[in-house]
């Protein structure tokens, strides 16, 4: 069979299983769901869900103005609640006059180099990870609705291929776990269908908040594999396909996971 | 500045037991880890955390390494008087963090 009549194969294959998901009960499950109730109503609680401690940190920070610019968010982007509803929902996204796609963290560092003339804020960095939980938690309880943006596709189908990929010295996919262990238990732990729902989340392991990109650290180092560099581009390739698999499921931010 | 968040009752009926829930930012480092150098990070905890109702100590706690990062607390109080509760974290560092709550007494 030539390459193209594969390539359509899979793709008929994709749209027909896609069309079956539609129509039955849509069974996709958050992390949230796995956890005990406990941690949700944990979670649920505003003033108990150490989050919030991060969402009230980046609402300071909102309104502070940094670099040569002066300038704080508030300055250009008003009361958040009105101008950052729904912009997670969207992301990642191909910022404009770029060619590649950013995540949230990304996008809020463009606006610190390019419109508050500051530094760029390292990843896990304390402040970025406040700010993106205070914009993402803007879009609470909206459903996940990535961008139509055919640029995308290309990165979406690249977290595809890295999803289904077996690697490291467990030899293991994200999708063996993720897919087809889903609701099954590793280590006492449920395995959950890696819906990228809450982000960032307040992990009780980490005692801290922490983005998506540490949490796929956690599950490379898990099948012993080479995380990639911290500024790698295949983190957000990751986060496209995911976020495009969780299309329509709730954002949560700032979710608490075990 | 530091980040600090309470759940309690804006009213209550004299004599009721409210409940009053505190949670704030800190990485209450227990001092036994090492930093990414290897070398032993200082220990940074709150030490002690008291609530008082109109001046009058009604809880207090001593913390201790073994507590997580940022750390939730949830008491009971009668309320007897309309007045304010004091919250007060003092740790490590010279750490110190309050908040205050007004509370009416019908
Ligand atoms: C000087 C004005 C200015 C400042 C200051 C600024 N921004 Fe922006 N921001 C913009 C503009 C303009 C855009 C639209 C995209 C562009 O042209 O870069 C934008 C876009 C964004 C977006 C994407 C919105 C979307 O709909 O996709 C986010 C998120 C954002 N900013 C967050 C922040 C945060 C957080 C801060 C503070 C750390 C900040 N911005 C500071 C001007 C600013
Ligand atoms: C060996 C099984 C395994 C593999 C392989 C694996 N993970 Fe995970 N993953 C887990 C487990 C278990 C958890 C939940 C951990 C916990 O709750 O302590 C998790 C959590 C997650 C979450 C968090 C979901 C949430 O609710 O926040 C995401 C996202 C995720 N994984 C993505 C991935 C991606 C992408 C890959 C491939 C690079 C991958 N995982 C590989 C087992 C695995």
């Amino acid at each position: 069979m030539s390459r193209r009549l594969l390539v359509v194969g899979l793709g008929l294959v994709f749209a027909a299983s896609y069309a079956t998901a539609q129509v039955g009960a849509d069974k996709r499950r958050s992390g949230y769901q796995d956890m005990g109730e406990a941690l949700q109503k944990m979670q649920d609680d505003d003033t108990a869900n150490p989050g919030m401690l991060f969402v009230q940190l980046g609402g300071q920070l909102w309104s502070k103005q940094t670099g040569v610019a002066d300038k704080s968010c508030a300055d250009c982007h008003g009361a958040a609640a009105a101008s950052m509803k729904g912009v997670a929902t969207r992301y990642p996204a191909i910022p404009q006059g770029g060619d590649r796609p950013v995540d949230l963290e990304g996008r809020i560092n463009l606006c610190r180099t390019e419109h508050q003339r500051a530094d760029r804020l390292p990843p896990e960095n304390r402040e970025l990870l406040a700010l993106t939980a205070y914009v993402a938690h803007q879009s609470r309880d909206m459903p996940i609705a990535p961008p139509y943006d055919h640029r995308l596709d290309a990165f979406r189908q690249q977290g595809a291929e890295i999803y289904r990929r077996r690697q490291g010295q467990l030899n293991l996919s994200c999708a063996i776990c993720h897919d087809d262990n889903a609701g099954k238990k590793l280590a006492g732990v449920v395995i959950p269908e890696a819906h990228p729902t809450g982000y960032p989340i307040y992990r009780l392991e980490w005692q801290a908040l922490g983005s998506l990109k540490r949490r796929l650290r956690n599950c490379l180092a898990g099948i012993r594999a080479e995380a990639w560099p911290l500024d790698a581009s295949e983190y957000v390739a990751v986060e496209l396909f995911l976020m495009d698999r969780a299309k329509g499921l709730k954002l949560e931010t700032p979710a608490i996971r075990p | 500045m530091s980040n600090i968040l309470v759940n309690a009752p804006k009213t209550a009926r004299r004599g009721d037991v409210i409940e009053i829930k505190a949670l704030i930012l800190h990485p209450m480092e227990t001092g036994f880890r090492p930093g990414p150098n290897g070398r032993i990070l200082p220990r940074n905890i709150i030490e002690r955390f008291t609530a008082t109702w109109n001046g009058t100590e009604i809880f207090a706690m001593d913390m201790s390494p073994a507590i997580a990062a940022n750390p939730f607390v949830s008491f009971f109080a009668r309320a007897n008087d309309s007045g304010t509760v004091v919250l007060r974290w003092t740790g490590d560092e010279g750490f110190a963090a309050e908040h205050r709550v007004d509370i009416a007494v019908e």
